[in-house]
């Protein structure tokens, strides 16, 4: 055979074997929204979405997730607020004021994707220990606090990721016009980074409200829409855990309802990403 | 300020970035309201000597620096004292325009404000007063809230000509401020400099001979990290004394 034909061969191989996998992908993530979809299209209703579940959660008949829905809003609202207020302030600091230290930066990077890699169950079972040092019971506060730390490294990272890519030409030029660092980083560099802020905090919270494991020790289960940071919270991930196992079909019902809610928030967050990710290029320079 | 004596003096520079010799043992002397061209090719220690002067040098992790510079007879490189005075005094003007990102006015209007004049009705007047001098004013004043990066590559280059002079500097620091420039707006760049020296001290940096043969009234030729010759134009070009500004002459870099 001619080194030719080897080539061609190689070529069609190559590329059936690319469209393979390609497809693979694209039918699994097919499935799963489709299955979703069919489960829980159907069990969606007013009632599911405006009442919280009655006579128990793994018992009760009637009732819907409201619990759920609201539950998760206030613990990922919570915890990505927290976790920007940590997380922003890191990002500046590693690429502005520690311009120099590379090594040091480098280091950072490297502890914070570790943490980034720590299993969620890991943060729940620290968040756990940390409540039982200090006499805490399962609330909204103590989920909170241990998704806050479970999404910190996350969203660091993608702010980091963003601020990286800022030209040394553009921390120049505002040094040179006598900006300190820390004008330099909330006045440029922020806004030359908006769009990954944004990000960040949107994937941040995706990641806060999908997570089961974070808040499996954390926050309890209730049928009960929480009215303090003291008292436990029901969760959409929880909510899927705990109702899909009984033996039911209402309750499961409500699982698959969960789970459906939890896929279009998911969506909505992603799409939204892509809007603001494009509002945000306005005043940005591109190099 | 002394009337007399150079503005800028160097004394025994030596840098070296990781480990190696970039500048070697500079010593030079920028007269003041002048337009000092250095020149050389690429890679000799140009744009390094610039940066040292305005301590953007301080940036590089790897950069040590040896050595004195005395800016009106005071010295800057070893100053532990604020930094951003020091680079206030110099505006820059790097090889490829980045502006800040926002809209035009505020490109201006930032470095004003960080220096404390936030008052709308002067800032509108010092805004308007810096875009006429970098001859911008025209093409911009009736979109002053679109984003900077909206503008073409050499009205950038005006407009952080101008965002430079607005934090009043007496010296201008200009990086081959017209290699990424097409003729038309290299010629406005070159006739600002013109204009400008009467009330700044100018350093142009540029490998191309022909800009420091109608730029500059001082010109320091440099060749691997060292000052090579140095002289007025008219000297330097017709009659050079070595022979890597010979060799740099003769094939027209």
């Amino acid at each position: 055979m001619t080194d030719r034909r080897i080539r061609i061969i190689e070529e069609g191989f190559a590329r059936v074997l690319m469209f393979l996998s390609t497809s693979t992908i694209v039918l699994v993530l097919l499935l799963i929204v489709i299955s979703i979809l069919v489960r829980g299209l159907p069990a969606i209703s007013w009632e599911m979405l405006s009442q919280t579940p009655r006579g128990g959660f793994y018992f009760g008949k009637e009732g819907g997730i409201l619990n759920a829905i609201v539950g998760s809003a206030y613990l990922a609202g919570g915890s990505t607020l927290l976790a920007l207020v940590v997380s922003l302030p890191v990002a500046l600091y590693m690429n502005v004021h520690l311009v120099k230290r590379v090594k040091l930066v480098n280091t950072i990077r490297f502890l914070l994707d570790l943490l980034w890699g720590i299993p969620s169950i890991v943060y729940g079972a620290f968040g756990f220990a940390v409540m039982v040092f200090l006499g805490l019971r399962t609330s909204l506060l103590a989920g909170i606090i241990t998704v806050t730390f479970f999404i910190i490294p996350i969203m660091i990272r993608a702010m980091d990721e963003l601020f990286k890519t800022v030209p040394r030409g553009l921390l120049e030029a505002s040094f040179s016009l006598g900006a300190t660092r820390s004008e330099t980083a909330y006045r440029i560099f922020l806004r030359q980074g908006l769009s990954g802020v944004v990000t960040a905090i949107l994937l941040a919270f995706g990641r806060a409200i999908g997570d089961a494991a974070s808040v499996l020790f954390t926050t309890g289960y209730t049928d009960h829409i929480p009215s303090s940071l003291g008292q436990p919270t029901a969760t959409l991930p929880l909510a899927i855990f705990f109702q899909l196992s009984s033996p039911i079909q209402e309750v499961q019902q409500r699982a698959y309802a969960s789970a459906f809610i939890l896929t279009c928030i998911i969506l909505i967050i992603s799409v939204l990403a892509r809007i603001f990710e494009r509002r945000y290029h306005k005043n940005r320079i591109r190099f | 300020m002394k009337a007399s004596g150079p503005k800028i003096r160097i004394s025994h520079l030596s840098i070296t970035i990781g480990g190696k010799a970039v500048l070697k043992d500079i010593n030079l002397q920028i007269p003041e309201h002048q337009i000092t061209v250095i020149l050389g090719p690429s890679g000799c220690g140009k744009t390094t000597l610039l940066k040292s002067l305005n301590r953007l040098i301080d940036l590089n992790h790897q950069a040590k620096a040896e050595g004195e510079i005395f800016i009106d007879g005071q010295e800057i490189l070893h100053d532990t004292r604020d930094v951003t005075k020091i680079r206030k005094k110099m505006g820059l003007l790097s090889q490829r325009p980045y502006p800040l990102p926002m809209n035009i006015y505020n490109n201006i209007a930032f470095g004003l404000r960080i220096s404390g004049r936030k008052q709308k009705r002067i800032l509108d007047r010092r805004v308007e007063h810096y875009l006429r001098l970098a001859h911008l004013w025209e093409e911009v004043c009736d979109r002053l809230r679109d984003p900077a990066s909206a503008l073409s590559i050499g009205q950038q280059q005006r407009l952080c000509l101008a965002r430079g002079l607005a934090v009043d500097p007496d010296i201008i620091l200009a990086d081959e401020p017209t290699s990424a420039l097409d003729p038309v707006s290299s010629k406005i760049i070159e006739d600002l400099f013109r204009e400008m020296k009467k009330q700044y001290t100018i350093i142009l940096v540029t490998h191309v001979l022909r800009q420091a043969i109608r730029l500059a009234d001082h010109v320091v030729f440099m060749s691997e990290g060292e000052v090579v010759e140095q002289g007025s134009p008219q000297n330097l070009f017709s009659n050079p004394q070595t022979a890597q500004l010979r060799a740099y002459l003769t094939e027209g870099n």
